[in-house]
């Protein structure tokens, strides 16, 4: 381990000069030839509604125009964890932008126009777009079927309620804790909505051949789960997951939103009904902004109880999501949170219920943090408070209560190793946590803000990664997974653990992106655990190449397999020091023998991984008895800030984040994840924000109307650090970062707005506005 | 539908364009290139930017008409005899990410640096502040340009 040669380097991304020379190729760039068809959908403009008649008569006329599909062309169901949506709205409609119909034309123009002449009739009904309103006794119910959905079986739904999942956590005694504390806080916290914005569009392309092989082109995080999600779906015309294939070339980012499934099923689906000839459909900014999966909205009611000396004594955290119309992939957050919500922290006596709620607004999935984001806001400003309360300094509390290795989680698990005590330490350093500097400006005061980090993979306990790896002639290799890097760098990690296995430099290996047909299983690239679960599988498949190297090596030339190691692309051995052997020697054509005979062929490895260890079985009630989480990635982070107090205008100084990646595979990577994540989470504190009018319309599906950063808007500084603690199970150490990185971002810079003017903000996003307002009343 | 000759990366091109349809759609569909991207269509995210006589502008924003007879490079024609300085920077300290903004920000930081030999880093923040990235947090980027214009002042 000491002597790594490509683990643990800052390699130049292997993808780079692909991206860079403009040369990738992403789903819309490639050539599907002259018989391209393209579709346009026929979205609701109604929020919740039956649907009396939809006329496609008109639209039908439109010349060009090759065939118009509905609902009633396809009533199945579908959904990750919970099969709860139809392709295209059936009877009633649940949000406004649903998709009704799809108008398939030979071009994009005649698709667009013909679908405006479709008429929608619709029956309105009592919409919901507030998950509180949607927990009371007598509200409108969106899912009357709900008891009858198919779901995976650690979620419970409640029939005839808008509750789509309730995930209780309970340990300990809560009262008694609560009776102990010297000090109880209790307060509510809000998050809105957020969208993830790639700068690429969904985009999808499907092609049914007249033989019935159906092919996807998807900008898409889950190749082989879009794949079964399909064949799931379309069983009932013949399919079967052999028939099915999905490519994922490169995508432009993804951030959870091309998580699962969400519309690249219509690509699917109308391919069925146009045989022969490829259909694109590439969803414009707006729908990416209304039509894929947004964040879930949050409110959080939050009591602990802590003694004087700052130990906390108890937790009783609530939280109600605003899921959407679909719980098929928001559920999943909710059940994460309702497992996790405890924060970093060591809490003998907890409760925790995460409530899953159908709204009238568009559905919720999976967004980088996965429900961590959200929670936090609200946890990691609480005890800020809590420390000002006790007077304890709001580091030095987070010490104290940090959860050590072996400290039991909510769930009764033991934690993993982990370097969150490291991260703290190097983080106020850092910051500087205890100098306090003053501006010029009179108008201005300054504030520094402090937040931990803390996230596991949310998963079903069999999610697995597989991996081939195959030789060239040459002995340049190429690995064939399906993980997708949506820029965070997975294939160059991958291609540096089959190096460093293999001693094979990077220039001379390719991981190639995904294609159901010819690369091994991969769950989803989600939950930041491709890196770890993934990479596991290459590793493996790297070893298992290495042994049918030793084993061909030592049957031909009579060496022994333990003698032999692997050096600079070759074979080499420590009892005979003169002996080598190149790799491109033998790789594909074998070794020649004394007989002159060949042994040996091309050698290809293959590795999978799957933790044997995780269950989603426990008790409902309490959710004690499973062991639901691999592992948790922690940190910390904290900035420096100076606030205008009249304006409200934020200026970051210094923003500084550590995690625990375990073993950082290439440390410019992780670095890069640390600084585009903060970012990213800075933007959902600072400026971000959906909104819809009271109709469930959403008003600013745009760049212009929903901000996100550009150059001008970063830190001054961000100051990366990595903490390795290895993960027993993790590649050479390695366990995830991806998500992490924005964790921290909302609740610090609450907290240093409250340590620079005074005031606490308790929902998101804290503009500038708020701020002003929130001051200028603080003041009068 | 009217007949345009364009130079395009060096080569002349001549296509027939209808007048609603923008240089980006006519590069993308009709003449082969596709590093311009699509992120918004409506000028907000800088993903199309092309150099139009030298000048970067949101192909999604010009109608293609308008270009007959001008001068047009994408990154392309940047990249068509190895790549520059600021790419190879880009390159070397893992800039980019998903790589979707990589084309116009290019666009941008060659504007740039063909107008102004030695920027600040308040000008470039300015120059690039039109393209969004959503991956890198922008620092990354704003640094591998720095660093090709300290290699470019050793020479």
């Amino acid at each position: 381990m000491n002597d790594l040669k490509y683990v643990g380097k800052p390699s130049v991304r292997i993808d780079g000069k692909e991206k860079i020379s403009g040369a990738t190729k992403y789903t819309e760039d490639i050539e599907y030839g002259p018989n391209l068809h393209y579709a346009a959908i026929v979205e609701s403009t109604e929020a919740h509604a039956k649907i009396v008649n939809i006329d496609t008569s008109e639209a039908e006329k439109v010349s060009g125009v090759v065939g118009i599909y509905t609902g009633k062309d396809f009533p199945f169901k579908f959904g990750l964890y919970m099969k709860d949506r139809f392709i295209f709205a059936m009877d009633t409609v649940n949000y406004v932008g649903q998709q009704i119909a799809a108008v398939v034309a030979r071009d994009e123009k005649t698709a667009q126009k013909a679908a405006k002449l479709v008429k929608v009739k619709y029956e309105p009904l009592p919409a919901i777009f507030d998950q509180m309103e949607a927990f009371k006794d007598d509200a409108t119910i969106i899912h009357p079927n709900l008891g009858n959905y198919e779901h995976v079986p650690w979620f419970f739904p409640q029939a005839n309620t808008n509750i789509a999942h309730w995930r209780k956590t309970r340990r300990g005694d809560v009262k008694k804790g609560f009776d102990d504390a010297d000090f109880i806080l209790e307060d509510n916290y809000s998050v809105p909505r957020y969208s993830h914005c790639p700068l690429e569009n969904h985009a999808a392309v499907g092609l049914c051949d007249l033989s019935d092989r159906l092919t996807i082109w998807a900008s898409s995080q889950s190749p082989h789960t879009q794949r079964n999600l399909f064949a799931e779906s379309l069983a009932p015309l013949g399919f079967s997951h052999k028939d099915i294939r999905v490519i994922a070339p490169p995508i432009g980012g993804g951030f959870g939103g091309k998580a699962g499934v969400s519309m690249e099923i219509l690509a699917a689906a109308l391919a069925t009904k146009v045989k022969g000839k490829p259909i694109k459909i590439l969803w414009s900014r707006e729908q990416e902004f209304y039509n894929t999966s947004q964040r879930q909205g949050l409110l959080a009611k939050i009591k602990i109880g802590a003694k004087k000396d700052g130990t906390f004594t108890a937790i009783d955290h609530r939280l109600y999501w605003d899921t959407g119309a679909s719980a098929e992939y928001g559920a999943n957050v909710v059940n994460a949170v309702g497992l996790s919500a405890i924060g970093p922290y060591r809490f003998k006596n907890i409760s925790i219920d995460s409530v899953c709620l159908y709204t009238n607004l568009p559905p919720c999935g999976a967004y980088r943090g996965f429900g961590y984001s959200e929670f936090m806001f609200g946890l990691e400003s609480h005890i800020n408070r809590i420390a000002n309360e006790l007077n304890i300094d709001p580091v030095e509390i987070r010490k104290k209560n940090a959860i050590r290795e072996n400290d039991t989680l909510a769930y009764g698990v033991a934690m993993n190793p982990n370097g969150l005590l490291e991260c703290i330490d190097k983080v106020a350093e850092k910051i500087k946590w205890k100098e306090k500097h003053k501006t010029k400006d009179i108008n201005t005061k300054v504030g520094k803000g402090f937040s931990l980090i803390w996230k596991a993979p949310a998963m079903p306990p069999n999610a697995s990664s597989a991996a081939f790896l195959k030789f060239s002639e040459d002995g340049s290799i190429n690995i064939l997974v399906s993980g997708m890097d949506m820029g965070q760098g997975y294939l160059t990690v991958m291609a540096q653990i089959a190096a460093e296995i293999l001693k094979v430099p990077l220039s001379k290996i390719r991981t190639e992106n995904p294609d159901t047909d010819r690369n091994p299983y991969e769950w989803q690239t989600v939950a930041s655990h491709v890196t770890w679960s993934c990479g596991n599988a290459v590793r493996k498949a790297a070893i298992n190449a290495r042994n049918q190297i030793f084993d061909v090596v030592s049957r031909t030339l009579y060496l022994s397999k333990d003698m032999l190691y692997l050096e600079d692309e070759k074979v080499k051995c420590k009892t005979k020091k003169n002996f080598e052997l190149p790799l491109k020697d033998f790789v594909i054509n074998g070794i020649q023998a004394e007989d002159s005979t060949f042994k040996g062929g091309p050698i290809m490895g293959h590795g999978l991984f799957m933790p044997e260890y995780t269950s989603a079985n426990s008790d409902p009630e309490t959710s004690q008895g499973g062991h639901p989480n691999v592992h948790y990635t922690v940190g910390a982070a904290a900035i420096s800030l100076e606030v205008d107090k009249d304006t409200g205008e934020i200026h970051i100084e210094k923003a500084v984040e550590a995690i625990d990646v375990g073993k950082a595979i290439n440390p410019s990577l992780v670095n890069g994840q640390i600084t585009g994540g903060l970012l990213q989470g800075l933007a959902t504190v600072l400026y971000e924000d959906m909104r819809f009018d009271d109709k469930g319309k959403m008003l600013n599906p745009n760049f212009t109307d929903y901000k996100i950063p550009t150059a001008k808007d970063v830190p001054d500084e961000i100051v990366p650090i990595i903490v390795e603690v290895p993960q027993p199970d993790g590649p050479f150490g390695a366990r995830g970062v991806g998500e992490h990185t924005m964790i921290p971002a909302a609740p610090m810079i609450a907290n240093a707005v409250d340590d620079a003017l005074g005031i606490r903000i308790k929902s998101m996003p804290i503009t500038k506005e708020k701020i002003a307002l929130t001051y200028l009343k603080k003041e009068k | 539908m009217k007949k345009i000759s364009i130079n395009l990366n060096g080569e002349t091109r001549v296509v027939h364009v209808e007048p609603e349809e923008t240089l980006l759609s006519v590069l993308r569909n009709k003449l082969g290139i596709t590093s311009p991207k699509c992120g918004c269509d409506r000028g907000d995210c800088g993903a199309c930017a092309v150099l139009l006589n030298g000048r970067s502008v949101r192909s999604c924003l010009v109608l293609a008409m308008e270009t007959d007879s001008q001068k047009i490079v994408t990154v392309e024609g940047i990249s068509q005899n190895g790549l520059t300085q600021v790419q190879n920077a880009m390159l070397d300290m893992n800039a980019f990410q998903c790589g979707y903004c990589a084309p116009g920000i290019i666009i941008s930081a060659t504007e740039l640096l063909e107008n102004n030999s030695n920027p600040n880093l308040e000008e470039i923040k300015e120059a690039l502040s039109g393209n969004l990235c959503r991956c890198s947090g922008y620092l990354p980027i704003l640094e591998a340009v720095k660093e090709s214009v300290k290699e470019d002042s050793h020479e």
